[in-house]
């Protein structure tokens, strides 16, 4: 069905593709891993036609094909849903999905038969909480990933590539994806899988190819490797898969940020403590006010009742000053200038506040384990993993007292995901406090000092370390409604 | 009150029957009418502006912009003017050299924006530019004659409607349909709103922006014709004397389509030409100070958009 062979690629003179070669045949799926940076979604937008090799060549269906234009690869059958959101707030559910191929009746765009195709494929999709004629931009973001899935689906797809596609999916969600792969599994489409989260690789894959540092490295069948081969086969060295160890009871010091019936339009009667040394864990579903909880606290979107101390942040700048930093969850929007060189981005927030005392950039990237550690590189141009070190840096040079963290690890490698582990570890040994959220319950436990669970905008209930993930779940979900 | 603001096009309508209301007021209070006469007078006014809004609407929807339309009304005026000379059985032949010439101007403009990759902004300036340069050495006044069957077109009432309204609302509503039924305007919202995305989506984005630059060209131009037909000749300055430039896309962003593209229509861009347009005959008739009427719109234009942006920033949170 797709044989790649001997794919080379360079950017600007820089080598991100050797001699790669993947296949994969009717029905299979095949997942690709590697590091961030390695090259994977690289590899993928060849495929696609957004970018055209610099040598070897791309056989479909035992044709050769070279893709000028994405219109090209859609054509030959190629689906892909891209690493990064590809749709358009403004437009409608159907007018992303139909977007470029338009269904027409007498030359004019049918918008009934849009709607309808859209209508049948969520339905198949078993998504019934919205529909053809909502706009994209007040869709969540699990739904949005839901009009992508549809999008690719819509095209009559011989291959569907998917660049980590469970990012921005809870845990639900992902079961549903998982039926939907096998579905097209069974419909005779090849299915080409890249994901950082390697427990969904085995879930699904049928052979496995490895890429680091642009190269080749393997290919195998799943049954073959175990998830610490596979592991050693990405990092070149074996990685322990425990988290660092907690705080002891004694390293937990002073309460640097209290939050008491804290409330806004999406929030009511929170209240919080955070304690130097401390990593809180923030658990709960889609949609029950975790990001909103984060950004209240940082400022974002603040708290319009209640009391917090020590200073009440009404103001983005005002959260910062009083020494409270936040990772957010969509990089791309919210936590990078995209057109900006790793090392303005790295400094952006010592700048805007005229923090003195710069750590050394180079410093700063080496300790979130950027990789290649190149400074000037417009972020834009960064592995989507990549641009999450430089959002952790970005926090780094100021030292904030309290950091907010929202899926800290999203799009992150294995490697890289035990580094900013320890990263985070040893900044709440050295003094911050820390809360995280994430939708990863295995992270979120094994992280946590202690869990907050959150449930349409109130705190449903508190739980110790190492819970188990079933307590987490259940709390989350009100009233046992599994979720 | 909310959910007519919620709206952009909304907003303009409601605003467009406030002014005319209170207008209407005012201008009986000062002791004068506001007659039939007076609102057909403001449609035949706001004709030649709203065909070149209604162009200008394409282009910023597809996320550029186009500042050669003044000189190119001047350019169109004064060929076609030239090419008529007088004679009835030139008007064919004219009309084909004018629009010609317009889709011409409006290629050049979409192959620089999206082949040599230079900003809509600097691309159509310098376009702007050579016209200008052109006409500089070319004409020092009006040149050319049109023919009276022609003149028709700038004056002539069918009933009590001016023929170059209904010329504008064809304009409007062939836009309109072109954005709203065809392919091609589903990806000019597309190419607007997000050009990476229209593109890894399969959309040939610089046919979208070269087409939606020939069609706000091909605008451009028709009002170039309807100007000549009022003047009954050509002249070098009648596109920059009005200026259709900054006043066209002024028209477009009141009627609530994002400066930015992607989102937007022709509705509004017709709400904000007759608002617009309203305005000036209110001021007409209250005689007053025309530094202040120019104020006024300023004034006018900046709250709609910081309304708009209020709007559409809280629900975008
Ligand atoms: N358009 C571009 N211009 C310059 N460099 C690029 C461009 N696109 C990708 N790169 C570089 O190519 C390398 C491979 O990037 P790619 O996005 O393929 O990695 P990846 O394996 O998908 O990583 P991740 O797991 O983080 O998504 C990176 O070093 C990246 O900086
Ligand atoms: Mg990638």
């Amino acid at each position: 069905m797709l044989r790649m062979t001997g794919i080379g690629k360079s950017f600007l003179g820089i080598r991100v593709l050797r001699g790669i070669d993947l296949s994969a045949t009717a029905g299979e799926v095949h997942a690709v891993v590697g590091e961030n940076g390695a090259g994977k979604s690289t590899l993928m937008k060849i495929l696609a036609g957004v970018h055209q090799p610099d040598e070897g060549t791309v056989e479909i269906g035992g044709q050769i094909r070279s893709f000028a234009h994405p219109v090209e690869a859609q054509r030959a059958g190629v689906a892909i849903i891209y690493q990064e959101f590809n749709l358009l707030p403004e437009r409608s559910v159907a007018d992303n999905v139909f977007l470029g191929r338009e269904p027409t009746r007498r030359g004019l765009v049918d918008r009934a038969a849009m709607d309808e195709a859209t209508s049948r494929l969520l339905d198949e999709l078993d998504e019934h909480s919205f529909g053809p004629r909502h706009l994209v931009k007040d869709l969540s973001v699990a739904q949005q990933q839901v009009v992508e899935i549809v999008k690719a689906l819509s095209v009559d797809a011989r291959i569907v590539v998917m660049d980590e596609p469970t990012a921005a999916l809870a845990e639900h969600e992902v079961d549903l994806l998982y039926r939907l792969i096998r579905r097209l599994q069974g419909r005779g489409i090849a299915v080409l899988y890249i994901s950082h989260r390697l427990r969904e690789v085995f879930d699904l894959a049928d052979r496995v190819t490895v890429l680091k540092d642009g190269a080749h490295v393997a290919t195998v069948a799943a049954t073959d490797v175990t998830t610490a081969g596979l592991v050693k086969m990405m990092v070149g060295r074996e990685l322990d898969a425990y988290f660092p160890p907690r705080a002891e009871e004694s390293a937990i010091g002073e309460v640097l940020l209290t939050v008491r019936n804290g409330g806004n339009g999406k929030l009511d009667g929170i209240d919080l403590d955070l304690r130097a040394g401390e990593i809180v864990g923030v658990a709960g579903l889609q949609g029950s006010g975790r990001s909103s909880l984060v950004k209240a606290v940082f400022g974002a979107e603040p708290f319009t009742r209640g009391e917090m101390t020590p200073t009440r942040p009404g103001s983005v700048r005002a959260g910062v000053a009083a020494g409270i930093g936040l990772v957010t969850e969509d990089r791309k929007a919210e936590g990078l200038a995209l057109n900006q060189s790793v090392r303005d981005n790295a400094l952006l927030v010592a700048r805007a506040i005229g923090h003195r005392s710069r750590a050394a950039v180079s410093d700063l990237l080496e300790r979130v384990k950027l990789a290649p550690p190149r400074q000037e590189t417009e972020v834009k141009y960064l592995s989507g993993g990549n641009q999450q070190k430089v959002v952790l840096a970005k926090w780094l040079t100021v030292s904030p007292r309290v950091l907010l963290f929202d899926e800290p690890t999203r799009g992150v490698d294995v490697g890289a995901k035990a580094a900013i582990h320890d990263l985070m570890r040893e900044l709440a040994d050295s003094g911050t406090a820390i809360l995280m959220i994430s939708s990863e319950l295995p992270e979120l436990i094994g992280m946590s000092d202690r869990i907050i669970v959150l449930r349409d905008g109130r705190v449903a209930g508190h739980l110790p370390a190492g819970s188990a993930e079933e307590s987490v779940m259940a709390l989350a979900a009100a009233d046992g409604v599994a979720a | 009150m909310i959910a007519l603001v919620a709206n952009p096009t909304r907003a303009v309508y409601a605003a467009l029957i406030a002014t005319l209301a209170i207008g209407w007021a005012l201008v009986a209070f000062d002791g004068g009418t506001f007659t039939l006469n007076d609102l057909v007078g403001i449609q035949q006014r706001s004709a030649a502006l709203g065909i070149v809004a209604v162009g200008q609407t394409l282009a910023i929807l597809a996320g550029s912009l186009d500042l050669s339309v003044a000189y190119l009304i001047s350019l169109v005026s004064l060929v076609a003017a030239e090419t008529m000379a007088g004679q009835s059985s030139n008007i064919l032949t004219a009309v084909v050299v004018a629009l010609g010439v317009s889709a011409l101007v409006g290629l050049v403009n979409g192959v620089v924006i999206t082949k040599l990759k230079v900003h809509a902004f600097i691309a159509t300036l310098g376009v702007a530019l050579v016209i200008r340069g052109v006409l500089d050495h070319l004409y020092d006044g009006p040149a050319g004659r049109v023919p009276v069957d022609f003149q028709q077109l700038g004056y002539a009432r069918i009933g009590p409607i001016p023929v170059a309204a209904i010329l504008w609302a064809a304009v409007a509503a062939g836009v309109w349909f072109l954005l709203r039924r065809t392919r091609f305007g589903h990806r000019v919202y597309a190419v607007g709103g997000d050009v990476e995305v229209a593109r890894l989506s399969g959309v040939r984005t610089d046919r979208v922006v070269i087409a939606a630059h020939v069609l706000c060209s091909l605008c451009a131009g028709v009002a170039g014709l309807l100007l000549a037909s009022r003047l009954g000749a050509g002249a070098p300055t009648v596109g920059t004397d009005g200026g259709y430039d900054l006043e066209s896309i002024a028209a477009v962003v009141l009627g609530g389509t994002a400066l930015a593209g992607g989102r937007g229509g022709v509705a509004g861009t017709v709400g904000g030409v007759l608002l617009l347009a309203v305005l000036d005959s209110v001021f007409n008739q209250l005689e007053v100070n025309s530094f202040f009427k120019d104020v006024v719109r300023g004034v006018v234009i900046v709250v709609a958009v910081a309304v708009y942006a209020r709007r559409t920033g809280r629900r975008a949170s």
